[in-house]
């Protein structure tokens, strides 16, 4: 078949099979946004509140980027879950119990329970079909809340919240110094998460099925079971950062709930590149810090800048930010 | 020992249209069997209806004796009934390797593992690979399927089929788009495949299949029409009237 040796085949197939079987090795550069935000907590000190917000948003956006970007799942609806996990906390928080961690972790819960029932019907469509479907789900949560006042405070949003101390020691503070600390935590530990999965036998299943869903079929994976599992812990995480969002702003309104916040985390999103694990994490904090800065500088329009950066993207960058920093790297490598 | 794979009084209607017409087949163990027919035979809906893609109106399909008309797709594999695509349905952005991997983790269920990183399951990975040697893809393992010739890609399907270990092995067009000069590795590799796994292919290039074939099975308008072996049938005038036309093979 081939005229190596018998020798350098086996040298060579030794070679193939390690570099495949190490590709879920950390490399250097995963450690950027880390060391990125921990250098800026201490360069930006006054930001530290728009730091959690950006960290629990990045969480949101990693939980969206393991439907859309590799299970092939496309969602309008994910602010569902942000959503139930938000209000989950808050309704804790403001009825006696104040506890955060517990908080998060019934947040995740009840936010996977919910990505569970509602996946069990709409994961049986695609395409469209799909995108209409879950976009209902949200808007039936929407309402709910809205109708259903007493618990959640309705169009006035939930008010009254209150949160200890973490782990009893650690106030979260009018300047979002606990917060900061604390949302990155908690990101660190969903990122770690998500990035296991990707890299799992079963992440990789995820990638056949967005791929090609008849041929994992064809090759006897139980597609709608694996979708509806990933759905499920996507659910989880988005809720994980409704809580985050609930408890540092010790506020939770209907527009948790919204499209718009679907469609802003997907823009985001696609500005970093999704499919890519890092994409949020470049696309959440360009997005949001542009967001504050232009909403200071031309309050009434920013929407129009986003706009047209958004258009910039699509046409010239597709892959986002990531994907012209690859496509620039498979071009000096072929050099 | 009942046959490896057996269809009884299948049929199969879109309204008024049947796709497949009261078809009672049998396929034995171990056999090398063509199953050939002008363009809208009912060739390809007669294997989604065996693997699943297709729910027939009525009748019943056996694999070893037992019925599968109930399983799913995935059941059905899970039973040693596997398929290659007419068009190669592989997963094209992803390496060579990636795509037999993906076949063998499914099969011994590593899949399901949503913590170990894939890589961790090293045996897989080897397996893999060795699939890939005999049929002269190893050198390309890590690259892109994209990245190769349309004749490479169909033998990747006939890899990711072996790779479920199947016992019955159903090959739709195995080298249809294949340019001349790649068929020979083909039907070499349909040769040596092993002597325990039931072959049934469909093939429009007579050459593969008076070469392969044992036994020949023509459906026409999505009805048994004749069976027999390559000579019987090379002989039979209905074949030579409705298929084969004037023309001598």
């Amino acid at each position: 078949m081939t005229d190596l040796s018998s020798r350098d085949l086996l040298g060579d197939r030794k070679a193939v099979i390690d570099a495949f079987a190490r590709r879920h090795r950390f490399k250097w550069y995963e450690a950027i946004p880390w060391l990125a935000a921990i250098a800026c907590y201490f360069l930006f000190e006054s930001y530290h509140a728009l730091g959690a917000q950006i960290f629990a948003t990045i969480l949101f956006a990693l939980s969206l980027d393991l439907l859309i970007g590799f299970a092939g799942i496309v969602t309008l609806g994910h602010a569902a879950f942000f959503g139930v996990g938000a209000y989950a906390a808050g309704v804790m928080a403001a009825n006696g119990w104040h506890e955060p961690l517990s908080e998060v972790l019934v947040a995740a819960i009840v936010a996977a329970g919910v990505g569970f029932a509602s996946g069990l019907i709409v994961l049986r469509t695609a395409g469209l079909t799909l995108l209409m479907q879950t976009l209902v789900v949200a808007a039936l949560l929407q309402e709910l809340a809205n109708k259903w006042s007493s618990v959640t405070g309705g169009s006035d949003g939930l008010l009254g919240m209150k949160i200890d101390p973490i782990f009893g020691l650690f106030r979260f503070d009018l300047f979002g110094d606990t917060a900061y600390v604390y949302c990155l935590a908690v990101l660190f530990i969903g990122w770690l998460i998500a990035r296991n999965i990707v890299y799992s036998s079963f992440g990789r299943s995820l990638t056949g099925i967005r791929e090609n869903t008849n041929r994992m079929h064809a090759i006897g994976a139980p597609v709608d079971r694996r979708k509806l599992v990933i759905y499920t812990i996507s659910a989880a995480l988005a809720g994980v950062s409704g809580a985050l969002i609930a408890q540092t702003t010790a506020l939770v309104g209907l527009n948790t709930l919204a499209l718009s916040k679907s469609g802003e985390l997907i823009i985001m999103l696609v500005i970093g590149g999704i499919g890519r694990l890092y994409g949020a994490f470049i696309g959440v904090p360009l997005y949001m810090i542009a967001q504050d800065r232009f909403s200071q500088i031309d309050p009434i329009y920013w929407y129009f800048w986003i706009g047209l950066f958004m258009i910039f993207v699509v046409v010239f960058a597709r892959g986002g930010v990531l994907g012209v920093f690859e496509r620039f790297n498979q071009r000096r490598r072929s050099r | 020992m009942a046959p490896a794979l057996e269809t009884k009084s299948l049929v199969k209607r879109f309204g008024a249209l049947a796709v497949a017409n009261d078809i009672n087949f049998t396929l034995e163990r171990g056999a090398r069997h063509a199953l050939i027919g002008p363009n809208g035979a009912g060739k390809t809906s007669f294997v989604n209806l065996v693997t699943g893609v297709l729910t027939p109106s009525s009748g019943d399909i056996h694999l070893a004796g037992e019925s599968i008309t109930a399983l799913s797709r995935a059941q059905r594999v899970k039973r040693g009934l596997v398929r290659t695509f007419q068009i190669s349905a592989l997963f094209k952005k992803l390496t060579v390797l990636e795509n037999v991997t993906l076949a063998i983790a499914e099969r011994v269920g590593a899949a399901n593992d949503l913590w170990r990183p894939a890589g961790h399951h090293r045996d897989i990975i080897e397996e893999a690979y060795d699939l890939l040697v005999p049929l002269g893809l190893a050198d390309e393992a890590l690259r892109p399927v994209t990245e190769l010739a349309y004749g490479r890609q169909r033998m990747i399907e006939i890899a990711m089929a072996l790779a479920l270990k199947p016992k019955v092995l159903l090959l739709d067009e195995p080298a249809a788009g294949v340019p001349p000069r790649e068929t020979g590795a083909i039907i070499e590799t349909i040769e040596r495949l092993p002597a325990d796994i039931a072959v049934l292919f469909i093939e429009h290039d007579m050459e593969l299949v008076f070469r392969v074939a044992q036994r020949i099975t023509v459906l026409v308008q999505g009805a048994v029409l004749v069976e027999g072996t390559p000579a019987e049938i090379a002989e039979d005038p209905k074949v030579r009237q409705v298929y084969l036309g004037e023309s001598k093979h």
